[in-house]
């Protein structure tokens, strides 16, 4: 077969890929940091609640009791739900949440007679599997930069009369993001090549494409994809050494 | 009038008893020193002024007005508490600048953003940043920095780096302004050009209230003195009366230790 026609073919099917790794990285980035503030939280809703729970006779309670009162006055169900989503979207393989994403709804959908709703949006539930594995991911490296950050920082734009949000965005944030750009690239480099495990629902991605090659006794197209990642990754590389070098005005 | 009142002040970290009931207060125009051994209170004083910590007890009035009655700390808004604290600027020990702003962005960053809430703010944004940009440069200047307006905080010496920061406090105007421990974190030759400029301050009749080990300094621009221990005031007075001729044993110990 054609060298020139493999090649376009494997090209084509690369667009999948990096449709599938601009998604992720478009929303799974700002959706990252919303799980990094969803797990610093600190909101507890019960904390008056050791105050309140008086004995009517003015005796004090059991011990176990009293324990369980003051756990529940320390419990942070906004950061307790963040931390336990976390743990079961990296806890679990991204392959299997992929299927899990698109089989569910349909599984359910057709046992009530109705049509699956996906439809052909193979790539949309593939997308939103990843979207949600890889925030959870950015979630942590977010918080590890937001609170490396002095809090010092947080103090003296405290007493210059800014609000909570000015300081965040006005004076920590670009601090967080000069630090997170390592361990940031590091994951989007990962990312790319884990946009491969799309073929387990049958998006004909490249090494998808590259197999069926193989199944017909041509194994060079499959070692070739090798190519296209190590191109995209040089390229991504760049890019991010640039943004380093862009924030290395300030220490 | 007195500009502030501090009446009462206790604060507890835990079972730790910080402070135990802080009485004193400030004339417009004064400088106060205050003085003692690292935990007795003085940097969390500060604090309490400047709304980083909140205190269990006490009251604290700016102008006659009360803006912290600890019997109602609870219904205070954060905005409230926002304003409260621009009646109060505050040098900090090791500076806390923004690294990624030059020392006129660290300076104006501030006043712009408080001036977003201005009544005349649409329409005159560019006017207004003008002045604003005018007032810092006019500050920096007189902190010796106009050859040092486009660096980055690590590009300059700790010296220069606290003067940024006092002139970010002296931005917004502040009633009273407080330093805490402002040399303690440079080095020995750099505290002199640090110190020259507060007692500049001191000259033109800035309301300041100044936490310091530097005894001598102390001594020659304050014009009172108070010193604490173990969470109280121990002694206050002019700082000949205070230095010269302590009153109480505790002070004379203390002294004896610096001088010594």
């Amino acid at each position: 077969m054609d060298i020139a026609v493999i090649f376009q073919r494997l090209t084509e099917s690369f667009v999948i890929n990096i449709e599938l790794f601009g998604m992720t990285l478009l929303f799974g980035l700002p959706l990252g940091l919303v799980i990094a503030f969803g797990s610093m939280s600190k909101w507890q809703p019960f904390e008056w609640l050791p105050g309140k729970l008086k004995r009517p006779d003015g005796k004090r309670w059991k011990k176990i009791i009293s324990i369980l009162v003051g756990a529940i006055a320390k419990w942070r169900p906004i950061s307790w739900l963040t931390k336990i989503i976390v743990w079961i979207v990296r806890g679990t393989p991204l392959m299997l949440q992929v299927v899990i994403i698109f089989y569910v709804p349909s599984i359910i959908a057709v046992s009530k007679g109705l049509p699956s709703p996906w439809g052909s949006g193979r790539l949309l539930a593939t997308g939103i599997a990843f979207i949600i594995n890889y925030a959870c991911y950015f979630s942590e490296i977010y918080r590890g930069g937001i609170e490396s950050i002095h809090g010092g920082q947080n103090e003296a734009g405290q007493v210059l009369g800014m609000t909570r949000s000015q300081i965040f965005f006005k004076v920590t944030l670009l601090q967080v993001v000069k630090r997170i750009v390592p361990p940031m690239g590091n994951e989007i480099i990962t990312l790319i090549k884990d946009t491969s495990l799309a073929r387990i629902i049958a998006n004909k991605e490249i090494i998808m494409m590259a197999q069926e090659y193989s199944a017909k006794g041509l194994i060079w197209p499959l070692f070739s994809t090798a190519l296209f990642f190590l191109v995209f990754v040089g390229i991504l590389t760049l890019a991010l050494n640039w943004s380093e070098r862009r924030l290395s005005y300030f220490r | 009038m007195k500009v502030l009142e501090v009446k009462g002040i206790q604060k507890n970290f835990g079972s730790l008893r910080v402070l135990k009931g802080i009485d004193f207060d400030l004339e417009r125009g004064e400088a106060l020193a205050i003085i003692g051994s690292s935990g007795s209170g003085k940097t969390t004083l500060l604090r309490c002024l400047n709304f980083l910590e909140s205190p269990d007890q006490g009251t604290i009035s700016v102008n006659g007005k009360t803006i912290f009655d600890a019997s109602e700390r609870l219904s205070l808004k954060s905005d409230e508490i926002r304003h409260n604290r621009l009646y109060f600027g505050l040098v900090f020990q090791n500076f806390n600048l923004f690294p990624q702003y030059t020392t006129l962005q660290n300076v104006t960053l501030a006043p712009q953003l408080l001036a977003k809430e201005r009544e005349d703010y649409k329409g005159n944004r560019a006017a207004i940043f003008k002045e604003l940009e005018l007032n810092a440069r006019d500050i920096l200047a007189q902190m010796g920095l106009t050859d040092k307006l486009d660096f980055y905080p690590h590009q300059l010496s700790g010296g220069q780096q606290q003067r940024v920061a006092i002139a970010r406090a002296l931005a917004l105007s502040p009633d009273i302004l407080c330093f805490d421990e402002p040399t303690s974190a440079l080095d020995p030759e750099l505290t002199g050009e640090v110190l020259k400029v507060i007692s500049s301050l001191a000259e033109k009749r800035t309301t300041m209230i100044i936490v310091t080990h530097e005894m001598q300094f102390a001594r020659e621009v304050s014009d009172r003195v108070i010193f604490m221990d173990d969470g109280v005031i121990v002694e206050q007075g002019a700082p000949e009366q205070v230095f010269g001729n302590p009153r109480e044993e505790r002070t004379r110990q203390f002294l004896a230790r610096y001088s010594g």
